[in-house]
C-alpha cells in the first residue's frame, strides 16, 4: 500500500505548508517586534538577528499604554459579560416561549447581525453626542453589546434548543418558576455555547477598531486605536507597531489555543446540520 | 411551561426585553437614523435641530458622483474575486485534506489564527509584508528571480494586495466549514456510489459536493456579506489608495462622513450598502431557516 502511504505523506506536507502560510504573517509580526528600527528597514529575509526588547519597553512603559490596556480590558470584559447575560436570556425566551411578535423580533435580530459598522458609525456618533455618551467607555460598551447581541442570541438559540424540553417540563411540574428553570437547568447545559459566545464577543470587543476610533478620545482610547496612531505621515515605527500589535493579538491567540473547539463549533453552528 | 398564556407572554418578555431594548436603542435606531440622515443636510458640529430637509438631494448627488460608482465597482470586484478565490481554495483544500488524519485538530487550531487576530494587526502586518523596500513579499520574489514591485503604490497591485490579505484571512474559514460539512456526509451513500464504480472525480462532483450544497451555499453567502462589509484591513493597508483604487464602499462612506464631512451623502451611500447587505442577509436566512427547528403552535 505504498500509494496510500505516499498520499498520506503528501497530505501532511500540504497541511504543514498551509499551516506555515497561516502562521507566517503572524510570525513576521512577532519577529519584527523584536527588531530595532534600523533592522526593520533591512530588506527581506532577515530571520536571524539579535533580538531587542526595546520596542516592548517603549510601548509598555509609555505613559498611556496602561490606560489603553485598562480601557480595552474594561470594554472587552464588561461588554462580553453583558452580552452573554442578555443574550442567553433572550435566546431562552425566543426558544421556549411563543408569543405574538416572536417572529418579528427573531428575524429583526438576525438581520441586525450583518449591519456594516461604517453605516452605523455616523448616526451612532450623532446620537451618542446627543446622549453625552461619546468619549466614554460606557458608550462604547453599549454599542458593542448591541452589535454583538444578534450573533450571540442566534448562537445560543441553537444550544438552548438542544436542551431536552422534558427536563424543563419536569421541573415546571415540580413547581419551579421559569427563572429557576433557566438558571439551574438550561444554563449549565449550554455551557459550551456560552464559552463560544464569550470568545467571539470578547474577540470583537477587544479587536474592534473603527467604532472605537470614532467614539473615544485620549483618555478612553482602546489598544487597537492606539496602534493605528503609529502610522503617521512622517513614517511608520514598525518595531513598536508590531510590538503593540503582538500584544493586542495575545488574548485572541490564547483563546485560539485553549478553546479552538469552541471557536470552530461557534463558526459552524447552524450551517452544518448534525 | 405553564398553560396560562398571559403569564407565558409576560415571562417571555422578561427574558427578551433587556436584549431587545439595547438592540433597538443602540443598533436598530442608528440604522434607521442612517437612512433618515440621507434626507437631511447636516454638518457635524451643528445642532441636529438646524439640519435642513433636503429630500432626495443627497441621493441625487451621490448617484451622479463618479467616485461613488468607482467605489461600488471596486467593492463588487473585490467581493467577486476574493470570495470566488476563497471558495475555490477552501473547497479544494477541504476535499484534498479531509478524512481522519491524526493531528488534524492541531492543524485546525493553526488555521483559525488568521481569523482571530485583530483585523488592524492583519492590515498592518500585510502592509509591512507588501512594503516595496523591506517587505517579505518582495524579498521572496527576489529569491525567485522576480523584480520587486511597488505593491501599495500601484493601483492594480494594491488591489491585488487587499485581495491577497483577504484570502489569507478567510480561506481557512471556508476550509473549516467545508470540512465540517464533509464530516457529516453519510458514508454509506459514498460507499454505494463507489461500489457502483464511481471514480474519484465523479464521486466528488456528482455525489459529495451536492450533498454539502447547503453548507457551501451558506458559506458563500456569509463570505459575500462580509466582503461587502470589509473596512478595517483596507483602512490600514491602503486607506483606499493609491488614489481611490481600493476604496471599497465602507471606506468610502467613512471618508465621506468623517473626512469630507458630508453626512447626507455618506448616509445616502449607506442606504445603498445596507440594501445590498440586507438582501444577502435575507437570502442567508431563507437558506438556513433558523426558526425551523422550533415552530411552535400559537
Amino acid at each position: 500500500m505504498n500509494d496510500q502511504r505516499a498520499l498520506l505523506a503528501l497530505r501532511y506536507v500540504a497541511l504543514t505548508l498551509l499551516a506555515i502560510l497561516c502562521v507566517g504573517p503572524i510570525l513576521v509580526m512577532a519577529l519584527t517586534s523584536f527588531k530595532t528600527q534600523a533592522q526593520t528597514f533591512t530588506t527581506g529575509l532577515s530571520f536571524f538577528f539579535a533580538p531587542t526588547m526595546e520596542n516592548y519597553r517603549d510601548v509598555i512603559f509609555d505613559s498611556s499604554f496602561g490606560r489603553y490596556l485598562v480601557n480595552s480590558l474594561i470594554v472587552g470584559i464588561v461588554a462580553t459579560l453583558i452580552t452573554l447575560l442578555l443574550g442567553c436570556m433572550a435566546a431562552y425566551g425566543l426558544a421556549r416561549f411563543s408569543f405574538s411578535g416572536r417572529k418579528t423580533i427573531a428575524y429583526t435580530t438576525l438581520m441586525l447581525r450583518t449591519v456594516p459598522l461604517a453605516v452605523i458609525a455616523v448616526p451612532v456618533f450623532m446620537i451618542w453626542s446627543d446622549w453625552k455618551l461619546t468619549n466614554s467607555l460606557t458608550g462604547l460598551i453599549l454599542l458593542y453589546v448591541a452589535v454583538n447581541l444578534p450573533f450571540t442570541i442566534w448562537l445560543l438559540y441553537g444550544f438552548v434548543l438542544q436542551v431536552p424540553v422534558e427536563l424543563e417540563e419536569a421541573a415546571a411540574i415540580d413547581g419551579c418558576r421559569p427563572w429557576k428553570i433557566f438558571l439551574r437547568i438550561v444554563l449549565p447545559l449550554i455551557r459550551p455555547g456560552l464559552a463560544a459566545a464569550a470568545i467571539f464577543t470578547f474577540r470583537i470587543a477587544w479587536n474592534e477598531f473603527i467604532l472605537a476610533l470614532v467614539l473615544t478620545d485620549r483618555s478612553t482610547r482602546t489598544l487597537p486605536v492606539a496602534a493605528s496612531l503609529f502610522v503617521t505621515d512622517i513614517g511608520v515605527e514598525w518595531g513598536k507597531l508590531m510590538a503593540l500589535a503582538t500584544l493586542i493579538a495575545l488574548p485572541p491567540l490564547a483563546f485560539t489555543f485553549l478553546a479552538a473547539r469552541q471557536v470552530i463549533s461557534g463558526l459552524t453552528a447552524g450551517a452544518v446540520k448534525g | 411551561m405553564t398553560t396560562d398564556s398571559r403569564s407565558n407572554t409576560r415571562t417571555a418578555w422578561f427574558f427578551i426585553l433587556p436584549a431587545v431594548i439595547i438592540m433597538a436603542a443602540a443598533c436598530l435606531y442608528p440604522v434607521v437614523s442612517a437612512v433618515r440622515l440621507g434626507f437631511f443636510d447636516w454638518s457635524m458640529g451643528t445642532p441636529w435641530a438646524q439640519a435642513k430637509w433636503a429630500g432626495w438631494t443627497s441621493f441625487e448627488i451621490v448617484f451622479t458622483d463618479p467616485a461613488m460608482w468607482r467605489s461600488l465597482l471596486t467593492t463588487l470586484k473585490f467581493a467577486a474575486v476574493s470570495v470566488s478565490a476563497e471558495m475555490f481554495l477552501g473547497i479544494a483544500l477541504a476535499l484534498a485534506l479531509e478524512g481522519n488524519i491524526r493531528g488534524m485538530a492541531f492543524f485546525r487550531t493553526l488555521f483559525i489564527l488568521p481569523m482571530m487576530v485583530a483585523p488592524i494587526a492583519v492590515g498592518l502586518t500585510w502592509r509591512y509584508l507588501f512594503d516595496a523596500q523591506f517587505g517579505l513579499i518582495n524579498a521572496v520574489l527576489g529569491v525567485l528571480g522576480v523584480a520587486a514591485k511597488g505593491w501599495l503604490a500601484d493601483e492594480t497591485l494594491a488591489f491585488a494586495a487587499i485581495i491577497i490579505s483577504d484570502i489569507w484571512q478567510w480561506t481557512p474559514f471556508v476550509f473549516i466549514m467545508v470540512i465540517a460539512g464533509l464530516a457529516n456526509v453519510d458514508n454509506s451513500v459514498l460507499e454505494a456510489a463507489r461500489i457502483d464504480g464511481a471514480r474519484w472525480w465523479t464521486l466528488t462532483t456528482r455525489v459529495k459536493l451536492p450533498m454539502i450544497a447547503h453548507v457551501l451555499a451558506i458559506t458563500l453567502v456569509m463570505r459575500l456579506i462580509d466582503a461587502f462589509r470589509v473596512l478595517e484591513v483596507i483602512y490600514v493597508l491602503t486607506f483606499g489608495g493609491p488614489g481611490d483604487s481600493t476604496e471599497v464602499l465602507s471606506l468610502h462612506i467613512y471618508k465621506t462622513a468623517f473626512i469630507g464631512q458630508k453626512l447626507g451623502a455618506a448616509s445616502a451611500i449607506s442606504v445603498l450598502l445596507l440594501v445590498v447587505v440586507m438582501v444577502l442577509t435575507w437570502l442567508a436566512l431563507r437558506m438556513s431557516n433558523p426558526l425551523a427547528d422550533s415552530e411552535k403552535d400559537k
